[in-house]
């Protein structure tokens, strides 16, 4: 576990004393404290989670990286309460997470659109289980506005299938803000995508989150999305996963695709790069620092 | 003129002139082989026993379809849903599905002797069942969790999800399989029909023309249950249209 280095504007993680287990939690929304969860297969148990630490203050947006396969996915369920910890709490706006809360907003790589219904249709849904007595005019104007704002607007008619990857990918994404969670879990949200249409996703991302503000945790295999979208990353390691690093990103409110390339996202990038090997089990590269 | 009316029109057309063709040129004799310019004759002397009969097949056919939607349903939904349901049931069902169901017919119709119209409905049943029941359960059994997810992260029921996904997204499956269903269903409510004694139905109506040599009756009734065979089929088409249209991509 390497902690050391932090360059830049990076700062470690955590630095206080992690909370007292069963106490009140701190002040962040998402507290996620030492979570240990193990799955029982035919084969034996399996240990995915291991000790992960993680707090997301309101407002927050942190990106979740590591190798494939280390339980991130695991995690989100963990977060939305789909999934109990064998070990550990996760605390959400200072209440012990133990079953599904309608306060949450997932979508995942695989949009999963409902092709039955209309796209505004599929915005709707989650207003249909959390305020069914909402009257649906109301429901059809929300998600209307929504659509608008990710630039889906004339497409409310469609059917999913009439869209293309990127705009099932905005539709999905306003399905899971239509309800305007607490916590919006988004499980590699733009890995499916191709690369042009992805950086328009950040953009629309960014635009989305100026104006409908949320508190969110998004799981990415891209190191680039990651410190452009994110508040924090978070590099879990290999399974079965701890949390190995946490970097803060300078970066406040909108952001241009060109502090990528700036020397302080590159130094970012090359940090999180050689914390990645490390999770994978290979020395980081070797560089005259 | 509607093309796509017009092409299945002449396909019927140039059929029953091959057909006729066949036996002219054979010199078949109508008690070998009827033409279908024998038909016409024969559907008119038994114009009335054909609308009764005809009826009686049709109801017929359509109950044991409901029937067995409901039951193949259900067993659909136990499999889907349950791993252990769908591991014991799944030997059974494909067991029962491999016995010829004429082997049946003479069971059913000596178990409830004289019942006819439920033995017919029981048959036209136990034929059409197993494909709607597999269809649905692989429908369901292969739904994504991600699916799932999206409902059951807001704390939606078992049924709820069951209701707002899964069951809308077997629908082209399950249609699918009623359309295979449908033909099944009226080749068991005709085995049982012709085997049956003093019953009714057109499955009897062919029996008597077979008992009384009357070949353009026994060949008209064959084109009766074809023609009541491509109603049945394009109902459940229309249904599928207005149910599971979404599914149908339009040609880009």
């Amino acid at each position: 576990m390497d902690k050391t280095s932090p360059a830049g504007g990076q700062t470690q993680g955590s630095e206080e004393a992690r909370p007292v287990s069963g106490q009140p939690p701190t002040d962040a929304l998402i507290d996620i404290r030492d979570v240990k969860l193990t799955y029982e297969t035919k084969d034996g148990r399996l240990p995915v989670l291991d000790g992960v630490d993680m707090q997301v203050p309101e407002g927050g947006f942190v990106a979740v990286v590591g190798p494939s396969g280390c339980g991130k996915s695991t995690l989100t369920r963990l977060i939305a309460g789909l999934l109990e910890p064998n070990a550990g709490e996760v605390w959400l706006h200072g209440e012990r997470v133990t079953g599904p809360k309608s306060s949450v907003g997932m979508a995942f790589q695989n949009p999963v659109l409902l092709e039955w219904r209309s796209v505004l249709r599929n915005v709707t849904l989650p207003l249909e289980l959390v305020a069914p007595r909402m009257p649906k005019r109301e429901k059809e104007a929300r998600a209307l506005e929504l659509l608008t704002l990710v630039g889906l607007e004339g497409f409310e008619r469609k059917r999913p299938s009439e869209l293309s990857g990127g705009m099932r990918q905005r539709a999905s994404l306003c399905r899971s803000i239509v309800h305007k969670p607490e916590v919006l879990i988004l499980d590699e949200p733009f890995g499916a995508l191709d690369a042009f249409t992805r950086e328009d996703l950040w953009q629309t991302m960014q635009k989305v989150k100026s104006e409908e503000p949320f508190t969110g945790v998004m799981i990415t295999h891209d190191l680039r999305e990651s410190i452009f979208l994110a508040d924090q990353v978070i590099v879990l390691s290999g399974r079965p996963a701890f949390t190995q690093y946490t970097m803060d990103v300078p970066w406040k409110g909108e952001r241009d695709l060109g502090l990528l390339y700036t020397p302080e996202g590159t130094e970012m990038l090359g940090e999180l790069r050689d914390q990645i090997q490390i999770a994978q089990g290979r020395a980081p590269r070797e560089e005259g620092e | 003129m509607n093309w796509r009316l017009f092409a299945p029109v002449i396909a019927i057309i140039v059929f029953a002139l091959l057909w006729e063709a066949v036996v002219w040129v054979n010199d078949w004799p109508n008690y070998k082989m009827a033409s279908p310019s024998d038909l016409g004759p024969a559907f008119w002397k038994f114009r009335w026993l054909f609308l009764e009969y005809g009826w009686d097949t049709l109801w017929r056919t359509v109950a044991g379809l409901l029937l067995s939607v409901a039951v193949g349903v259900l067993l659909g939904m136990i499999m889907g849903l349950n791993r252990t349901m769908r591991d014991a049931l799944y030997p059974l069902l494909v067991g029962f599905n491999a016995i010829p169901k004429a082997t049946v017919v003479p069971i059913i119709a000596l178990l409830f002797v004289g019942a006819h119209d439920m033995n017919t409905i029981l048959i036209a049943f136990l034929i059409s069942f197993f494909p709607i029941a597999v269809s649905v359960s692989i429908g369901l059994s292969t739904l994504e969790p991600e699916y799932r997810d999206i409902l059951a992260a807001l704390g939606a029921s078992r049924f709820t999800i069951f209701w707002k996904i899964a069951l809308p997204k077997t629908l082209p499956e399950f249609f699918g399989a009623l359309k295979v269903a449908v033909t099944l269903a009226f080749i068991g409510t005709n085995l049982m029909e012709i085997v049956e004694p003093h019953g009714r139905g057109l499955g009897h109506l062919f029996d008597s023309g077979k008992i009384s040599a009357d070949y353009p009756l026994m060949f008209a009734v064959l084109i009766a249950l074809a023609a009541l065979g491509i109603l049945l089929f394009y109902v459940v088409v229309v249904l599928e249209r207005i149910f599971a249209g979404w599914a149908e991509r339009s040609p880009t």
